[in-house]
């Protein structure tokens, strides 16, 4: 379609308070936590992985052309209307349910009212005092050095809501708004579903704060992925997080003030945000300050915090009801057909390994930690003992995944395509170092496992003929050796295995020409 | 036939001409586009008029009958379209500054349904800017005259469409009736004007001004050519949310029907006293009186909280425009000012919307969001949606007792240019009657029902049904519109000075 739209332009003094985080004095951590007690609250937005976007028809790939994807409703020209997304709600409700929370059976989106230019109508349509799922919780599990901890995380709720488009800030140093010749607005983004979930304030966490947000975020991420409703990718901003913290004195009864840290896009700096802001609240209360309640952006590079707008002088969104959108009045019915086909939930999938595949704690946690759990299991649902599969996936294609800096998941190998390297190692077609050079070429995109054998000529030498003649060869190269054998010093014939696995340059089934060596030689198995 | 005679001929009849081959569609539009260019420096009902796009659909119509195509009843017959609507072709302002020269890239539904029955699109109508107000006085182009007396105002917002049709200019015209929008300016012109009930016709690029409100509805110089206008556009839009999914009522069946046999008619007794004209109250009278001698049972009906349904109105309704014109920020299309790149972007926002809306908008937004705001909401809009509440109580419980409601359309004909502008309150009065039915969302019609003897001019006669009882409204204004031409001896648009 085309549109009166693109590179609008906009002047460069948008909003921007003076940035205040420069100078935060930080308190130690441990001390921090002898004297303070902190609350936490997470706000986390998922972008659907809806075809479409919330209100329209639109397409929502990833990295299109700025202003491709977009049409006169999620551009807001006069005259067009919202239509919401059957999809998106049944994402909403599955995720409520997983979730452990209530499903309303009647209720409303409304209009969240504020001027930006990425958001083409000003407005925001939302759910504010109606959302569609309420009172959840999540569990999650955290390390310590006592053992694992588990945490119950509630829920306030879940809404669905629809995304912003993109501005990006042209000229000036930093890329931000302060200081930049003029901006100009990408609207694919605008539309695209998203929801939001806010946990109730997470009290009692003591110095376990910033891992019980991490394992929090991450338990969420993988609820999502595991019900299929996101991709969840963090580096894409398909997950974000706002993170709030304040801070009460030990023994205390009344909470701190809040600051409200925008936009945290990796497990790793949920931890480190909750982290610095637990020590610049202490800093500020030790000093007799008080704690502005404001919104701060996390900075990646140093772990720290900056103040953007206050909040003290707070927004009037003057939420209403969306006159436009008719209630969302998902059946009873409906509800409970979502909640029996809800997939296997990470909780209950861990269990459930941990026992079928006779897990230690450890071992657990390291497949938790590697994010390997779900590959473990596909490969070992195509057919590949449990233990193989750990072993490759936290072994080789770990470090594999690390050398490339890339997420587990995203290397290019299938779990079906582990597992046949597995298998072929098991028939003994493959030894463990041949089947790294395999691994080596799926990776490098040679093809499926039994392609790269192939191409690279890695089969083990096992058939009789062509190994048998190496055998006689090594006889006959090293009379010695075979006189002690015939002898009966059986254990001499590994010298022998070595020079067979010299002559097929490692090829060679190395058990069978043991064993064809002992028959030549008359010495028995 | 003459182009006097073809521009005199009723909707319907234009269709019939035109499919017998009596008549061509380009004719008929060469007949009116003449009519504009004669008349409408007086009236100055259109904002945009594209005569060779014009021409371009009545031969496309033309071509499909010489196919031997079966052309729908209104295939080839010119209409007025209110400029709130989007059209492809045309630019769409809402009579507003801040769109001046927007060309939207889509058509409204309703503009899709007009072209799909044939219907051929004259041009687009002026009215109150983003339709509020009463009179066509709040367009950002100048005001619309009465074809009744030229110093008068048309009614409004669709003051434009119903003057273009009052004129002659136009067989049908499209409206929009957020709280009277149709109904008034057609009572105040002598002209049909229909308020379907809301979510029968679709919003799809009507324009927002309160979208829990706005209605498209038909224009027409009588009750069959409203009927055949309503049923073109109406009907389920699955881009609209809000439309609803059933079939359309029988409204054509009802206009060729027009009995009041055995019929319930009720009386609404708050709408009548002080405030009301008394040759408006005493033409309404008389028709009530010709329904009751075509065996119409009438009786009154109280409904207490129709006293707070303008008081609600201006709650809700600015309410909701405040929210829905936010989208005009200079970003996407329209008007930009200050941007000579010294300024931010919500400087420019605030200067273009500084000046492109007019003070009657800037009123509504403000009201609006004041109505909205935190620590104002429950008693402002809260309550607002209260009294809605308790409006859609007396509706249904009268509906119990009745088929229909009646009342004067507007409380006075219609009042001269510049008497009402510096005087919101009013202005506002004028739609006292109609707003009701839009916040109840149910039927509701304006048929003329004779002039004041004060002033010689039109009085409109409401009849209001139940939601999706769109079909007793037509049917109860087609019987009074037949007893009243036999009375009169003829149309009452024919003793108008700008009549053909």
């Amino acid at each position: 379609m085309e549109t009166e739209t693109g590179s609008a332009a906009m002047g460069s003094a948008v909003t921007s308070g003076p940035a205040t985080g420069g100078g935060s004095v930080l308190v130690d951590y441990d001390d921090a936590l002898a004297r303070y007690e902190p609350v936490l609250g997470l706000e986390t937005h998922v972008e659907l992985g809806t075809r479409s976007k919330m209100f329209c028809s639109c397409a929502t790939a990833f990295g299109a052309e700025p202003n491709t994807q977009v049409c006169p409703v999620c551009l807001a020209l006069p005259g067009s209307l919202p239509v919401v997304n059957g999809t998106a709600v049944e994402s909403a409700v599955r995720l409520g349910l997983a979730l452990n929370c209530s499903i309303a059976s009647w209720c409303r989106f409304a209009r969240k009212n504020y001027f930006y230019p990425d958001m083409p109508k000003n407005y925001q349509i939302s759910q504010y005092d109606e959302p569609l799922c309420t009172n959840g919780h999540l569990d999650v599990t955290v390390d310590t050095p006592e053992g694992p901890r588990e945490f119950r995380i509630e829920i306030e709720r879940v809404h669905m809501e629809e995304d912003t488009g993109k501005t990006s800030h042209v000229g000036g140093a930093t890329g931000r708004i302060h200081g930049a010749e003029y901006s100009i607005v990408d609207y694919n983004r605008a539309g695209i579903p998203l929801l939001e979930i806010v946990t109730k304030p997470i009290e009692h966490t003591g110095d376990l704060a910033p891992l019980v947000a991490r394992a929090y975020v991450s338990e969420l991420r993988d609820l999502v992925r595991a019900l299929g409703i996101s991709d969840v990718r963090m580096e894409e901003g398909s997950l974000r997080c706002d993170v709030n913290v304040s801070l009460m004195p030990r023994g205390g009864t009344e909470w701190g003030i809040r600051s409200e840290t925008k936009n945290v896009n990796s497990l790793r700096s949920v931890e480190r945000a909750v982290r610095y802001e637990i020590q610049r609240h202490a800093g500020v209360l030790d000093a007799g300050g008080r704690v502005v309640q404001e919104t701060r952006h996390f900075q990646e590079h140093s772990g720290s915090t900056v103040s953007g707008r206050s909040k003290e002088e707070a927004q009037d969104y003057r939420y209403f009801p969306d006159p436009d959108l008719v209630p969302v009045a998902p059946s009873a019915e409906w509800v409970e057909e979502l909640r029996a086909a809800l997939p296997e939930l990470p909780a209950a999938k861990r269990r459930r390994v941990k026992a079928e595949w006779g897990l230690s704690d450890e071992e657990l946690r390291d497949l938790v930690n590697a994010d390997a759990i779900d590959l473990v299991a596909a490969t070992v649902e195509a057919g590949a003992p449990s233990g193989d599969a750990r072993k490759w996936w936290l072994n080789e294609l770990s470090r594999r995944a690390t050398e490339n800096e890339v997420e587990l998941a995203a290397l290019p190998i299938t779990p079906a395509q582990v597992a046949r390297v597995i298998a072929l190692v098991a028939e003994g077609a493959l030894t463990n170092k041949l089947a790294r050079q395999v691994v080596e070429g799926v990776l490098a995109g040679e093809g499926d496992p039994d392609q790269v054998v192939e191409a690279r000529g890695l089969a083990v030498v096992s058939d009789d003929s062509a190994l048998g003649t190496a055998v006689d060869e090594a006889i006959a190269a090293n009379p010695d050796v075979a006189e002690k054998i015939r002898g009966g010093k059986v254990a001499a014939a590994g010298a022998l295995v070595g020079a067979v696995m010299k002559a097929t340059r490692g090829q060679a089934d190395a058990g069978r020409a043991r064993q064809l060596i002992l028959e030549r030689l008359g010495a028995g198995g | 036939m003459l182009s006097g005679d073809l521009i005199r001929l009723t909707a319907a009849e234009l269709g019939a001409a035109i499919r017998d081959g009596e008549t061509s569609a380009v004719e008929a539009t060469q007949s009116y586009l003449d009519r504009v260019a004669a008349v409408d420096g007086d009236i100055h009902a259109f904002l945009h008029v594209d005569a060779d796009a014009a021409l371009e659909q009545a031969r496309a119509v033309d071509a499909r009958r010489a196919e031997g195509a079966e052309l729908g009843p209104l295939a080839g017959v010119p209409i007025a379209h209110k400029d709130v609507f989007t059209t492809r072709d045309m630019p769409t302002t809402a009579a507003s500054r801040i769109l001046e020269g927007w060309r939207p890239p889509y058509d409204a539904t309703v503009t899709e349904r007009l072209r799909a029955a044939g219907l051929v699109i004259l041009g687009k109508t002026n009215m109150d800017e983003f339709a509020m107000g009463s009179s066509t006085e709040n367009s950002a182009f100048g005001p619309t005259a009465n074809p009744w007396d030229v110093s008068r105002i048309p009614g409004g917002s669709s003051g434009g469409s119903s003057a273009a049709v009052a004129a002659f200019e136009a067989p049908l015209a499209t409206g929009t009736d957020t709280g009277g929008s149709i109904r008034q300016p057609a009572a105040v012109c002598g002209l049909v004007g229909a308020k379907p009930t809301y979510g029968g016709s679709s919003r799809y690029g009507l324009i927002a001004f309160a979208s829990s409100l706005d209605t498209p509805g038909p224009f027409a110089r009588n009750v069959l050519d409203a009927a055949l206008l309503h049923e073109a556009f109406s009907g389920h839009d699955p881009r609209d949310s809000t439309s609803i999914d059933a079939p359309v009522p029988p409204v054509v069946e009802a206009a060729r029907r027009g009995d009041v046999d055995g019929l319930r008619v009720g009386i609404v007794r708050e709408f009548a006293g002080e405030g009301y004209q008394t040759g408006v109250l005493q033409r309404f009278t008389e028709a009530v009186e010709v329904l009751e001698s075509l065996g119409a049972k009438v009786v009154e009906v109280s409904c207490p909280s129709f006293r707070s349904a303008l008081a609600a109105y201006y709650l809700i309704a600015p309410s909701e425009c405040s929210s829905n014109l936010a989208r005009f920020d200079a970003m996407r299309y329209g008007l930009r000012s200050g941007d000579d790149g010294t300024r931010s972007a919500e400087e420019v926002m605030a200067l273009t919307r500084a000046e492109g809306f007019g003070p009657e908008v800037k009123r509504r937004i403000i009201l609006g969001t004041y109505a909205l705001s935190s620590g104002y909401y429950d008693a402002y809009y809260g309550s607002a949606q209260q009294v809605r509440t308790l409006i859609k109580r007396d509706f249904d419980a009268a509906f119990e007792h009745v088929d229909v409601l009646v009342s004067p359309t507007t409380p006075t004909t219609a009042f001269p240019l510049g008497e009402r502008v510096d005087d919101p309150m009013a202005m506002y009065l004028a739609d006292l009657c109609t707003i009701p039915a839009n916040l109840a969302g149910n039927a509701a019609l304006s048929v003329p029902c004779g002039l004041a003897p004060e002033d010689g001019l039109p009085v409109g006669l409401q009849i209001m049904a139940p939601v999706l009882a769109d079909d007793r409204t037509y049917r109860v204004g087609a019987a009074l519109e037949t007893a009243l031409r036999d009375r009169w001896g003829g149309d009452l648009l024919a003793r108008s000075p700008y009549a053909v």
